[in-house]
């Protein structure tokens, strides 16, 4: 047997489009979010309440991607925002590829921040580097208490928390504090906000903290 | 289930490696994955021969070494395997650690048989 010696990461050529990304974001100075979570945890819902409460003050865009159909898209249009859907056709999560193919159908000269909502599903998508500024995962209260032991990952790999649903704590067997808790234990820095998309708790906060992270990289 | 395209990336590093006269000898193809990676090896050997079935790494297998999750703490300086889905440090419960290991997805090296060397 002959030996050839690699030791290269496998996921190196989606890294290395990633870095692209990245590159073309700080260039144009553009705060990127990468939303991720699992299915029905209301990824969509959180955007369109944040792009209501921070449309008129900052140019946004998104890049929805889903295995399937453009209703995300639908719904983030009318808002009136640039935005491209990435259809997976089945793939489980978004790759930089994918991200920069979508990057040149949208008109994104002035934009400040661009959302990216990924593929729901609270595995995947936390091996792919998108070139985001950072990873913003949603977990809701309907899902239980237990998601971050279940999926730490994921959670280690964020930064920002949105526990969604918020309003629904009363009806569901989840206690945001042992949600929270469970988070911090794998992720001590996570910064965490929860929220209502029904009531809008939390989205005032919420936007205002995403605002000014989009104007530290504006001064960067 | 992105161990699919994990596979299809294994088979490219395999391709830029290794001249393509000479991928019906790789063999095995050693791999490190990391209990924090996110990857299901079972479900990655079954992709990997799946879409290498009836091609010329027929004969490729992946042999993959488990990588334990492990921290180190920053302040008492001492290395530890946390509980899964915690970062916190077994020696004194610290929650301020730096992960050491356990995200690892990577390949190895690539073993060729030599004996099909002359014949091709």
């Amino acid at each position: 047997m002959s030996v050839v010696t690699i030791q290269r990461k496998v996921l190196e050529k989606n890294d290395e489009v990633a870095s692209v990304n990245r590159r073309y974001f700080a260039e144009r100075k553009m705060f990127v979010i990468n939303m991720v979570s699992s299915p029905g945890s209301g990824k969509t819902s959180i955007l369109e309440c944040t792009l209501e409460h921070l449309k008129s003050g900052l140019n946004i865009a998104v890049i929805e991607g889903d295995v399937q159909t453009d209703l995300d898209a639908q719904r983030v249009a009318k808002f009136g925002v640039p935005v491209a859907q990435i259809v997976t056709n089945g793939g489980c999560h978004l790759e930089a590829k994918l991200v920069n193919d979508a990057l040149s159908s949208l008109q994104l000269s002035g934009t400040q921040l661009l959302v990216i909502e990924n593929v729901g599903n609270l595995v995947c998508p936390a091996n792919y580097d998108l070139g985001e500024a950072m990873k913003v995962v949603v977990a809701s209260t309907t899902e239980g208490d237990d998601k971050p032991l279940k999926y730490p990952g994921m959670f280690h790999k964020a930064s920002v928390l949105l526990v969604n649903k918020i309003d629904l704590v009363p009806y569901v067997n989840c206690s945001p504090d042992r949600l929270k808790k469970n988070a911090l234990q794998i992720n001590p820095t996570l910064k965490i906000f929860e929220t209502s998309c029904t009531t809008k708790q939390g989205i005032p906060e919420w936007c205002d903290w995403l605002k000014s992270e989009v104007v530290k990289q504006l001064r960067a | 289930m992105h161990e699919l395209s994990v596979a299809e990336s294994v088979v490219e590093i395999i391709q830029q490696y290794v001249p393509r006269t000479d991928l019906n000898r790789v063999r095995c193809v050693r791999m490190k994955i990391g209990e924090f990676g996110g990857v299901v090896t079972d479900s990655l050997t079954f992709c990997f021969q799946a879409i290498t079935a009836q091609t010329d790494l027929s004969k490729a297998s992946l042999e993959i070494e488990h990588i334990p999750f492990a921290v180190r703490c920053q302040e008492c300086g001492q290395e530890s395997r946390p509980e899964f889905g915690t970062v916190v440090c077994e020696h004194c419960g610290a929650l301020r650690t730096t992960v050491i290991s356990g995200n690892e997805l990577q390949v190895v090296d690539i073993n060729l048989d030599d004996s099909l060397a002359e014949a091709t």
